[in-house]
Order: structure tokens, then C-alpha cells, then sequence
């Protein structure tokens, strides 16, 4: 079996016009719920996604969700709890793989290429589209083996300490860290940890970094240096980021969607999608208007 | 979850702003009658109650700032807050202008009057008229009653045109006239201003409804 290779630029930018994903209708798409509440970025898109349908088990999570995310730009994935988010996020560069049961329908493509073909290798998905988690998960290594660590496995063949230097600067740590690269990773401040590991993803070279709740363990002060490096970050990297807390979501995005169960023990659907200032002001849809304003359920 | 006491207080900030607004209708017509009578005790107390005027603003900004400090506002409490926030601004000036007319009348109510009062109590009555519809269209979030409110503004600018034209040929056919008819064209003036930021408030109206921020009324000129 010959393996597909993810192509490093996307092969011809895709521009989807307001409104185009309400114009695509593939046989196995589901409408959702509030389409006219959806409208894709018109700018060229990392990812796009048509009719994706997860299910853990016999459990349905996710239900027909057609969507682009565009490039260099932080999208923020917001809803209540169980709405689906997080494993809309994990799709992405194919985490939901090492969950037993999970079955996936619809396409996910990542600049035109399905990352779900059978012939993607999924560790090359992931080195791609890197990750950062709720909780700091520093190796129990030095500051600069955190950050060589990927790199060494992925056959880095440069100047490592170059490499180091230039993420944990990329990662705002550098001037913090650099005299004394040897500490152990453990022994950082949960903020600065939470860097470090933004630093780990930004060694393997990745295109995409998703982020997953990645200032819910962090004191105000940490949430807002993370927020300031997202605002910086997203220059080079297109980012994704779920989050509980709507001012981030307001503060740090460029587009904002809205996700909900699509009845009680349902699956989650994408309500809303659209610019976060808009959104935020004045959302299209009355069920974000209810979550927004805290008059949900 | 709902927000119990959020919604309280954002009724309470709708609520100040239509006391505030209850305020300077009733300014605006004090001062016409002290103007129409005269009475120069009246027209003193109109611009003594302007003092009220502010303080309600100034009042009901702090609380809209509260809300936007403590409780992250978004979607339409945030247009709502944000709307009542200019409102209030507009209607305070608006008592301003009623202390103007107040102002006047004591400057006027020694002097023989010029004329009987016509068009002057006519454009008087249509800013209160306006007014207070710009204000229900504002509980009714009634954006389309809104906008239509607007087209009274030009019924006000004829009038005040009419008011100058009038004067003027008082003070070419006879210059002891010049005084009092300034006076008038002041009170006219500050009418025609009244009638100018009932239309601003319509612009928020239409902003808490729809979302979109626009100039309802652009000057002719």
C-alpha cells in the first residue's frame, strides 16, 4: 500500500465565498440545524470539513459538521459541556484514532487531502497539526530536551541548539529559561510549563496547533501571557482552540463556532459560525444569544 | 442558569433612562410655558432641575459601567447597555437645551413680545412627540418605528426655517427687533438640536434591534 503524502502547501488555496457551505450538498451531508447561522471565512482554508459524524460506540458525538477553518487565523470552538468540542478538535489531526469504538463519516480535509484516507499515516497527521492540552504535560526532562525531544525523533538534522532557542523564543520562555535549559521541565510555574509545551509543538515544525482548554489550569496572569503568544503565534501557525471561558474566546479569536447538543443525549451540532466580533455582539442564531448571555437551559 | 440579578439590573439602567427621559420632557415643556407666559420663577427652576438632569445621567453611566465591569456583558445585554449608555448622553443634552429655552425666557420676560408664539410651541410639541415615541420604540424594540420617527426631524428643520425666514423680516423692517427676534431664533435653535439627538436615540434603537450602527437622518446641507 503505497502511503498518501499530506501535501506541505495546499496545492491551490481554497476560497470559499460566504454561504458556501450551504451551496455544497454531498449525498451523506446533513443540514445543520441553524445553517443560515453558519458562515464559512472567505479566506483560503487549512482545514475543511463536510458532513463530519462521530460516534463513540453506539453513542453519536458529533452530527453534520460543515465548516472551514481559515489560515493563520485562531479559530475558537465554544459550547456548553458535552457539546461535542473537544472531540471536534481532537478529529482534527486524528487523536479520536487511539479511542476504541470511535467511528468517523464525512471528510476532513487538510489542505485538499483527506487526513481520514486510509492510506494517511496518522502520526504524520499529528506532526502536522500539533497539540496542546488543558494541562501542562511537561516531560520529566530538562527545558531543552522538552523541546528536542520531537525533533530528535522526527530525525531533526540542523543545529538543535538553534532549534531550541528559536522555539522557546517563538513560545515567549526563551528570556525566562535561557540560563538554565537544564532545569527539569517539572520545575517551571504551571504558566510557564504551559509554554514549554507550546514550545514541544512548535519543534517538529507544525502547520496547525490545536489547543484544548490551554489556560483552564492557569492563574489570570499565565492565561493572559498564553493569550498574548496565541495573538503572536497565530503570524506563522493556524490555530484552533476550544475554551470554557467566552472572554478568551472573544479576546483571542478571529472567527468563534458555536457548538450544542442537538437535543438532550444527542449529538453535538455546529449552531453558529462566524467573525467572534460579530458573534459576540450580535449572533445570528437565538440559542447562541442564550448561551452567550448566560440564559442557557 | 440564569442571571437573576443581572437582569434586574439591566432593567433598573432601561428603567433610569426612562425617568431620566420623563425628566427632560417635562423640562422642555416648563420652559416653553415659562416662555409663553412668561414667568420667570418657572424658567429659574427649570435650570435649577437641570442639576437633577446630569446627576441622573451621571447616575445611570455609572451603573451601565458596573454592569460592563462585573458581569462581561455580551450579545444583545451588551447592545442593550451600550444603547442606553449614548441614550442617556443624548437626553442629558437635550436638558441642556431645555435650560437654554429657560435661560431665554428670563432674558425675554421683561420685553414686549414680539409676536404670539406659533410655530416656536409647534416644534416644541413635535420634539416631545418624538421623543417619547423614540422611547417606545426603544421598550417596544421596535426598529422600523424607529426609523420612521426620523422623518419628523424634517418637519422640525421646516419649521425652524421657517421661525428664521419670519424673524429675519422682523429685524431687516425694524432693528429694535434684533434683540428679542436672536433670542427666538435661538429657542427655535435649540428645539431643531432636541429634534437632532431624538434621532440619534432612534439610531439605537435600530442598533439594540438589528446590530447595525448608521445615521438614520443626514443633514441636507
Amino acid at each position: 500500500m503505497t502511503e498518501t503524502k499530506l501535501p506541505v502547501q495546499p496545492p491551490e488555496v481554497r476560497v470559499a465565498a460566504p454561504g458556501a457551505a450551504l451551496a455544497r450538498a454531498p449525498a451523506e451531508r446533513r443540514e445543520p440545524a441553524a445553517g443560515r447561522a453558519i458562515i464559512d471565512p472567505p479566506e483560503p482554508a487549512v482545514f475543511a470539513l463536510d458532513g463530519l459524524n462521530l460516534w463513540y460506540g453506539h453513542k453519536h458525538a458529533l452530527a453534520g459538521v460543515t465548516m472551514n477553518y481559515p489560515v493563520n487565523r485562531v479559530t475558537a470552538l465554544i459550547g456548553p459541556s458535552g457539546c461535542g468540542k473537544s472531540t471536534l478538535l481532537r478529529c482534527l489531526n486524528r487523536m479520536n484514532d487511539l479511542i476504541p469504538g470511535v467511528r468517523v463519516s464525512g471528510t476532513i480535509q487538510y489542505h485538499g487531502a483527506n487526513i481520514y484516507d486510509r492510506q494517511v499515516d496518522p502520526v504524520e497527521v499529528r506532526r502536522r497539526i500539533g497539540m496542546v492540552f488543558q494541562k501542562p504535560n511537561p516531560f520529566p526532562k530538562s527545558i531543552y530536551d522538552n523541546v528536542a525531544f520531537g525533533a530528535r525523533v522526527n530525525g531533526f538534522r540542523g543545529r538543535m541548539d538553534d532549534l531550541v532557542e528559536g522555539c522557546l523564543r517563538q513560545a515567549a520562555l526563551w528570556d525566562e529559561v535561557k540560563d538554565d535549559l537544564r532545569k527539569s521541565g517539572l520545575a517551571l510555574s504551571g504558566g510557564q510549563q504551559q509554554r514549554l509545551c507550546i514550545a514541544r509543538a512548535l519543534a517538529v515544525q507544525p502547520d496547525v496547533i490545536l489547543m484544548d482548554e490551554p489556560c483552564s489550569a492557569l492563574d489570570p496572569i499565565a492565561t493572559l501571557k498564553i493569550e498574548d503568544l496565541i495573538r503572536e503565534l497565530v503570524k506563522d501557525f493556524t490555530i484552533v482552540i476550544v475554551t470554557h471561558n467566552m472572554q478568551q474566546a472573544a479576546r483571542v479569536s478571529d472567527y468563534t463556532a458555536f457548538m450544542l447538543l442537538a437535543h438532550e443525549g444527542g449529538p453535538g451540532e455546529l449552531i453558529e459560525y462566524g467573525l467572534t466580533n460579530e458573534l459576540f455582539t450580535n449572533p445570528r442564531d437565538h440559542r447562541t444569544e442564550d448561551y452567550i448571555t448566560g440564559r442557557f437551559g | 442558569m440564569t442571571r437573576v440579578e443581572f437582569e434586574r439590573q439591566l432593567e433598573v439602567i432601561q428603567e433610569d433612562m426612562l425617568v431620566l427621559a420623563t425628566m427632560v420632557h417635562g423640562a422642555i415643556e416648563r420652559s416653553m410655558e415659562a416662555l409663553r407666559r412668561p414667568d420667570v420663577e418657572l424658567a429659574r427652576q427649570v435650570i435649577a432641575d437641570d442639576a437633577k438632569i446630569n446627576r441622573k445621567r451621571y447616575e445611570t453611566e455609572e451603573k451601565c459601567l458596573e454592569l460592563v465591569a462585573t458581569q462581561q456583558p455580551l450579545a444583545g445585554d451588551l447592545r442593550t447597555i451600550f444603547a442606553v449608555l449614548h441614550i442617556v448622553v443624548d437626553l442629558e443634552r437635550m436638558g441642556d437645551h431645555a435650560e437654554g429655552i429657560a435661560k431665554i425666557a428670563v432674558l425675554l420676560a421683561d420685553a414686549p413680545p414680539l409676536k404670539p408664539y406659533i410655530d416656536i410651541p409647534r416644534m416644541a410639541q413635535l420634539c416631545q412627540s418624538m421623543l417619547m415615541s423614540s422611547l417606545e420604540a426603544f421598550k417596544d424594540r421596535d426598529a422600523a418605528r424607529a426609523v420612521a420617527i426620523c422623518d419628523q426631524d424634517d418637519e422640525v428643520d421646516a419649521l425652524n426655517d421657517q421661525v428664521y425666514r419670519e424673524l429675519l423680516v422682523y429685524m431687516l423692517g425694524n432693528p429694535q427687533t434684533i434683540e428679542r427676534a436672536t433670542y427666538l431664533t435661538w429657542v427655535a435653535h435649540n428645539l431643531e438640536r432636541i429634534a437632532d439627538r431624538v434621532t440619534n436615540i432612534c439610531e439605537r434603537v435600530v442598533y439594540l434591534v438589528e446590530g447595525k450602527i448608521g445615521e438614520l437622518n443626514v443633514s441636507k446641507y
